[in-house]
This record gives C-alpha cells, sequence and structure tokens, in this order.
C-alpha cells in the first residue's frame, strides 16, 4: 500500500496529456512515453494472438482428455514452465529469433510473452473447466453430441468467464515484464511503424529511465509507472469483479 | 472421486476413438489439443536444447572452470560464473531468511485465526502485491529502499555487529543486503499464497481432534503446520525458484559488480541481471556464448528447483480432494 501510494504520488506530477502522446526528447526537453504505451499495446496484442489459443487449448486437453501418463508429464511441466525465469525465456528467443532474424523486433518481444503467458492460461483453464458439473457433460453426452461438441458447445462456455479472467491475469502479469523484452524488442525512440523492427516498450523505457542519471527522466519513470500500474491493477480489480459475482 | 470418473471417461473416450462408430470430429478435436499439448512439450525441450548449443562454445572453452573460477573479465576474455552464482544464492538465501517467518505469520493468520472481515481486504492487498511488475520494484527500490537501509537501517547494523564480517564495508545502501530485502518483499506474496493453501487444505477433523484432546489454539496450530509441512517446504522452494530468478528488480539495486565478498553492504551481481546488463552489448562469441551458458544453469537450477517444489505442494494438496492450487 505504502508502495502504491509513494508510486501515484510521485507519478502523478509528471504526468500531463502531452507525456501520454509524446515520443521520448533528449533530457531537458521533456517528451512523453506515447509511443511507449503504443508498443506495449501491440506486444500484448501479439503475445496474446500467440499465446491464448495455444494456452487454451492446453488447457482444454489437460482437463478433457488428461488421465493418461503424457498429460500428467504435461502438467508437471507446464507448472514448472510457470517458474521459469523470464529473463531465461529472453535469451531463449533470442537465441531462436533474434539471432535468425539478425535484429531485434516486436514479433520476438510478443513470442517472448506468448511463451510466459502459456503456461499461466493452460493451468487456470484446467482448473476453471474442472470446476462444471460433470452432469453438464452427462446430460450433453447422452443427447447424443460427440465430445468434441460437448467440450467446444457446453463446457467451454459454462467456464468461458473462468478462462477470461485466466487470460486477463495472464496479461496482467506479462504486460509488467521487463526481462524478456531487454533483448528481444530492444526499444525504440519513435512510434512503431511495423512490427519487423525494435519496439518500445513501458516497462523498458521505466528501467532505462530509472538507471538514468537524470531527475527529469526519473520523475518520467514514475509517472510511466503510474501509467503502468494504473493498468495492471484496473485489470485486477475487473478480474476480482468478475470472480465475485460468479462465485 | 472426480478421479474415478475421470478415469472412466478417459477409458471411454479411447473405445469411441479407437471404434469404427467413432465421431470423426472427435478424432481431429482430440487431435488439435493434443498437438497444443505437446507444442508446450516442445517447447520445454527446444528451450534446453537452443540454450545449450548456443552455449557449447564457452563449455568446451571452459568446461567445469566456468562454475569454479571467480574471473569475469570481458576485456581480458576471461568469463567464469562463480561470482554470479555466490551473487545469486546469497541474495535469495537472505529474502528467504526474511520472507519465510514473515509469510508463514501471514498464512497461518489468515488461515486460523483472522475472521473473514480482516482476511479478505488482506488477502486482497497481498495479492496486489504478487501484481506489482518487478522493474516497479526496483524504481522504487533505487529510489526509497535503497536511501532508507542506507541511512537507517544498514548505519546500526554496522554500529552493533560490525565485529562480524557480514555487516563491514562502506555503506552505500546498494548491495547485497538491498537486493535480498527487496527480493524479499517480492517473494513475500507467494509464499504466503501457496502456505495458505496448503492450510486450508489441511482436513479440519485435524483441527477438531486436536481441540478435542485438549490442545490450545497455539497447539492446534502446530498440529497444523505439522500436517502441511512438505507443502510449506514446497512453499518456500517454490519462493526461492522465484528468487534466484529474479531480474529486474534486483539488477536495479545490488550494484552489478562481479565480487565476492563476505560482506552484506558490498556491491554483487547476480546470474540473471548479468544476461540483462551485458547481453546486447556482447560482441565476441565466447562473450555471448558465456552469457547464454549462465542462463542454461539458471534454467537448469530453477527447473530443478520448481519441479522438488511441485512434488512437494501436490503430495499435500492432492490428499484433499478439490483444492486446486490458485498459481
Amino acid at each position: 500500500m505504502i508502495i502504491l501510494s509513494y508510486i501515484a504520488m510521485r507519478g502523478i506530477s509528471a504526468l500531463s496529456l502531452r507525456f501520454l502522446i509524446d515520443t521520448p526528447h533528449p533530457v531537458g526537453e521533456g517528451g512523453g512515453i506515447g509511443n511507449a504505451i503504443v508498443g506495449s499495446a501491440l506486444l500484448l496484442l501479439l503475445s496474446c494472438v500467440v499465446g491464448l489459443p495455444l494456452g487454451i487449448s492446453t488447457g482444454v486437453f489437460l482437463s478433457e482428455f488428461g488421465g493418461g501418463h503424457f498429460a500428467s508429464v504435461v502438467r508437471f511441466l507446464v507448472d514448472t514452465l510457470t517458474g521459469i525465469p523470464s529473463i531465461v525465456t529472453g535469451v531463449f528467443v533470442y537465441a531462436i529469433v533474434v539471432l535468425r532474424m539478425s535484429h531485434f523486433s516486436a514479433f520476438a518481444g510478443g513470442i517472448a510473452l506468448a511463451l510466459i503467458m502459456i503456461p499461466i492460461v493452460a493451468r487456470t483453464t484446467e482448473e476453471m473447466i474442472k470446476l462444471v458439473p460433470h452432469s453438464l457433460r452427462e446430460g450433453a453426452l447422452a443427447l447424443g453430441a460427440p465430445q468434441w461438441r460437448v467440450t467446444m458447445g457446453v463446457v467451454i462456455p459454462a467456464a468461458a468467464s473462468g478462462i477470461a479472467t485466466g487470460a486477463m491475469l495472464a496479461i496482467a502479469r506479462v504486460s509488467g515484464e521487463t526481462a524478456p523484452l531487454l533483448f528481444t524488442s530492444f526499444g525504440s525512440r519513435f512510434f512503431p511503424r511495423n512490427l519487423n523492427e525494435p519496439i518500445a516498450s513501458l516497462t523498458v523505457q521505466i528501467y532505462n529511465y530509472a538507471i538514468s542519471p537524470y531527475d527529469e527522466w526519473h520523475a518520467q519513470a514514475w509517472a510511466a509507472t503510474l501509467v503502468l500500474m494504473t493498468l495492471i491493477l484496473s485489470i485486477n480489480l475487473v478480474v476480482r469483479f468478475l470472480t465475485r459475482k460468479k462465485f | 472421486m472426480t478421479k474415478a470418473s475421470d478415469k472412466l471417461k478417459f477409458v471411454g473416450h479411447w473405445r469411441r476413438l479407437l471404434s469404427p462408430t467413432g465421431n470423426a470430429g472427435d478424432a481431429v478435436f482430440r487431435a488439435l489439443m493434443f498437438g497444443a499439448a505437446l507444442l508446450v512439450l516442445l517447447i520445454v525441450g527446444v528451450m534446453i536444447l537452443a540454450l545449450a548449443s548456443h552455449s557449447a562454445l564457452s563449455i568446451r572453452e571452459f568446461s567445469f572452470g566456468f562454475l569454479t573460477g571467480r574471473e569475469w573479465n570481458p576485456v581480458k576474455g576471461q568469463f567464469a560464473a562463480l561470482a554470479f552464482i555466490y551473487g545469486t544464492v546469497a541474495s535469495s538465501l537472505i529474502a528467504l531468511l526474511i520472507s519465510v517467518p514473515l509469510s508463514l505469520g501471514i498464512a497461518i493468520f489468515l488461515v486460523e485465526q483472522a475472521p473473514p472481515f480482516l482476511s479478505r481486504p488482506i488477502t486482497f492487498l497481498v495479492e496486489l502485491l504478487a501484481a506489482i511488475p518487478s522493474v516497479v520494484y526496483g524504481l522504487w527500490g533505487i529510489f526509497v529502499l535503497a536511501p532508507f537501509l542506507r541511512v537507517h537501517v544498514e548505519p546500526p547494523l554496522a554500529r552493533w555487529f560490525g565485529w562480524a564480517p557480514l555487516f563491514q564495508g562502506t555503506i552505500t545502501g546498494i548491495g547485497l543486503l538491498t537486493g535480498g530485502v527487496i527480493l524479499a518483499i517480492m517473494v513475500t506474496p507467494i509464499i504466503s499464497a501457496v502456505v495458505r493453501d496448503v492450510l486450508s487444505a489441511v482436513p479440519n477433523t485435524q483441527r477438531e481432534a486436536a481441540l478435542a484432546l485438549g490442545a490450545t489454539k497455539w497447539e492446534t496450530t502446530l498440529v497444523v503446520l505439522g500436517n502441511g509441512a512438505p507443502g510449506i517446504a514446497g512453499a518456500v522452494i517454490l519462493g526461492l525458484g522465484r528468487a534466484l530468478g529474479e531480474t529486474m528488480a534486483v539488477t536495479m539495486v545490488i550494484g552489478n559488480r562481479p565480487e565476492i565478498s563476505a560482506s552484506l553492504f558490498k556491491p554483487s551481481y547476480t546470474l540473471a541481471s548479468v544476461i540483462a546488463n551485458e547481453f546486447t552489448e556482447a560482441t565476441a562469441d565466447i562473450y555471448l556464448s558465456s552469457l547464454v551458458e549462465l542462463g542454461l544453469i539458471l534454467f537448469l537450477v530453477t527447473f530443478v528447483v520448481n519441479a522438488i517444489a511441485r512434488l512437494l505442494v501436490w503430495r499435500v494438496t492432492r490428499q484433499t480432494a478439490g483444492v486446486g492450487m490458485a498459481a
């Protein structure tokens, strides 16, 4: 709580509309984080496109076909994958994507974030689907529906709000990631023009400003932090609100 | 209960897939979902392979000396990991020393004692702490925690315990101790959340039995803790895994100098931070390869640590069906 209010105090003083839409300037000339906000949004979008389908499918697999040894192995790996440091994910993506394309890019950043997202989404999806009562499945099966229609048409809709909650939590988690972006999406001082080039992100910009020696950049780091925290906290609050209504 | 029906469903499913009357859509659907799960498996495999192949150069060059050497000098082309391993382990241990008692206290309070009107907001606050990004902790660490420790905590430590080598040296506020403290703040929500799950998975009959035998509230709590011991150990190890791999916050406050010194006030360096700091400036192949090898070490260590933790936590929470890990 102390940390949060401190962020709000330090952040508000440097916040202005201009700050939110401008690109970074050299020290002493103001500047803003507009490109970083756009960049972060694009990175999140990319990671969702890659990570959500894969994560949700894995979760469905674990809950619907999760009885065998193979599923136990997958479940175990997914769990341990959650604990892999994000910087290692960054190194991995650097090795297989950045080195191959020989330049930093938004794609690489998106893939790194997606890799972090997958295990979180998979596990919450599995837990949520498990909460769907068995009578529902049995009813659908008794009506002659094949397994896949039961899953797609009955089980997943029943668990949809839970799955969405998991996805939002994953997005909140990933939007605060810095380490895997340092050497995948790298950072940029301009608005992104295409996804195949380095792209700015809020977190990397906060980091760069925080370790710089300039007071003005420190103030901007606090303001950017306030923006980031507002995003993450509102996601968390929405999730909390949704789950309270449901259970 | 659910286990048995799951098994039945699984057997039935196989029969349907194999029988000629089986629905084609089922086969396709199953293949798709199976593919997704397989992909996750592949990712882990490719991860290990990619890290290993990219660090092959430095593994060949330095072999085991990489793990035991102290010298990290990119200019001279000398690379070794011991200083980073020391920094990583030391900062994580400090973090655990502080956060384990704290999170045990929080979890016991939440499960055993707190009335609902108190436990709800506290749970919420603890979860909120877990949602704060690492880089934000780092920012806060540089500008608030480090000055605070420099002025209010480290001087008294040096005055009273200055005879111990742990608390000698110049006081800068940036160093091993600050890194450990910030890690402690970061892993406390994780450990306490898992311990809370573990404690609430301990069956109520245990508490009732203890109370019925005339145990006091405190003794009952001890019984409950004993029941959940493997799970609590798992939670602590889970926290350890998190602390070992934490990057941004530590990088920003630990000082980033590859030295091994007994003093907690001295700057240090962790595996994760050296990767974060030097990866983009590594020009020589051997330099890059050494950094990837550091990543490989970090990957393997956290993988093993997490695996152990998961097994321990599963052992407890699985005994009582229906209690899912809220991770």
